[in-house]
């Protein structure tokens, strides 16, 4: 039996991948051409198609996502439109850098280095502040997303950006006030760390959104991920001109990406934030290791380092949205047990 | 990245492109509109149950 031209093993499979990038998807805000791009080249697809297939897919299930962070109200549109302008910009001179890497033989290389010294640093500094911090109780109150925010819960980093009251100043969802300039500046080191590495950089963007800016975390997943409907819409439809997007592929993914990506935005309201935290720098530096290894293999021609590094990938990307629903379901325990009546 | 040179030669593949993202946008509306319609009708019973109520 063959559904869109596929087996039904296939299809299923498909759907279930999805099912578990659209967890992570919807928590974290990333996660996407990150896993499926690595998978569809390992089972064998073209380049050009693993890459636009992914693309599309990332920019289906960010349109679910956001819309499922958008009824929550963790959607700031207005920062969103800002980051937009300032990582165009930061992606186009990050290219520009990169081409000129090439003429000097030098990109493969710097960039491999760069991308997990970076997603390692990220990964650790994430997973080192939430256990330092972790003394919150509970979830995060996502019905008063436009309250002020607790100045205990901004980084030191964002109060110190906050502090430099360049006009004009912008406010922002969570009761935050930073200079126009400031996001702008935000946005183009992101972008310009995008263009260079040639990821989306939801992994960049979304620590960025909270270090950097100060907004609070799912505001911060929410608006990366309207942010992602628009880079992941116009590159996916670059690639479809070349016939690099196909629907047999796409289609199945999103089917359980829906699904995932609704779990995942859901448990952001659920789980303790430290916790959000700690899952993300983990998968990060999964990622990390996982990227070391297949450049390792690269570099010394070993074939099985890729398989290696592709396990390792998809290994932390189920364990983490494992533990993300595990997590959700506990506190939905305990929370049962707590009000429940003595 | 905006790839003006992609814009500006697309033609007819364009059009062919657009269906395609539009396909994959359509099938997330209704998605995002059926698993929220599965999510008003059994959502808080599930939440109910895993809560143990």
């Amino acid at each position: 039996m063959e559904i869109l031209g596929l087996s039904l093993a296939m299809f299923v499979l498909f759907i279930g991948f999805g099912l578990l990038i659209g967890v992570l998807f919807g928590f974290f805000g990333m996660g996407g051409s990150f896993l499926v791009t690595p998978a569809l080249l390992v089972m064998g697809y073209p380049t050009r198609v693993a890459v636009g297939s992914g693309l599309a897919f990332v920019f289906g299930t960010s349109v679910i996502a956001t819309l499922k962070h958008r009824d929550m109200g963790q959607v700031d549109y207005k920062l969103g439109i800002l980051m937009i302008a300032g990582t165009t910009a930061g992606i186009e001179v990050g290219k520009e850098i990169v081409l000129h890497l090439e003429t000097l033989g030098m990109a493969g290389s710097i960039i491999s280095v760069t991308y997990v010294v970076l997603l390692g640093g990220i990964g650790a500094f994430v997973t080192y502040e939430a256990l330092r911090g972790g003394d919150d109780e509970g979830g995060i109150d996502h019905d008063a997303a436009d309250a002020e925010v607790d100045a205990d819960d901004i980084p030191d980093i964002a109060k110190k950006i906050q502090s430099y009251r360049v006009p004009p100043m912008i406010s922002l969802r969570g009761g935050v006030s930073v200079s126009l300039w400031l996001i702008l500046a935000v946005a183009f080191a992101t972008g310009l760390l995008s263009g260079f590495l040639g990821v989306g950089g939801g992994f960049i963007r979304m620590p960025a959104l909270f270090y950097l800016i100060g907004v609070p975390v799912p505001i911060a997943v929410g608006t990366d991920l309207f942010e992602i409907v628009f880079s992941g819409g116009l590159g996916s439809f670059l690639y479809a001109l070349d016939g690099g997007v196909d629907l047999s592929i796409v289609l199945p993914l999103l089917a359980g990406s829906a699904f995932g990506a609704r779990v995942g935005s859901a448990a952001t309201s659920i789980v303790d934030e430290d916790e959000i935290k700690v899952y993300f720098g983990l998968m990060l530096l999964g990622g990390a290791l996982a990227v070391a290894v297949r450049e390792i293999g690269t570099v010394y021609g070993i074939d099985v380092l890729n398989t290696v590094s592709l396990v390792l990938i998809l290994g932390s990307a189920l364990l983490v949205s494992g533990a993300v629903v595990y997590s959700s379901i506990t506190a939905l325990r305990e929370d049962g047990q707590s009000s429940s009546p003595a | 990245m905006v790839d003006l040179a992609a814009f500006a030669s697309m033609g007819a593949g364009g059009a062919d492109a657009a269906m395609l993202i539009g396909a994959v946008l359509l099938e997330a509306a209704v998605l995002y509109v059926g698993y929220g319609a599965l999510e008003q009708a059994f959502g808080d019973r599930v939440v109910k149950q895993l809560k143990g109520e």
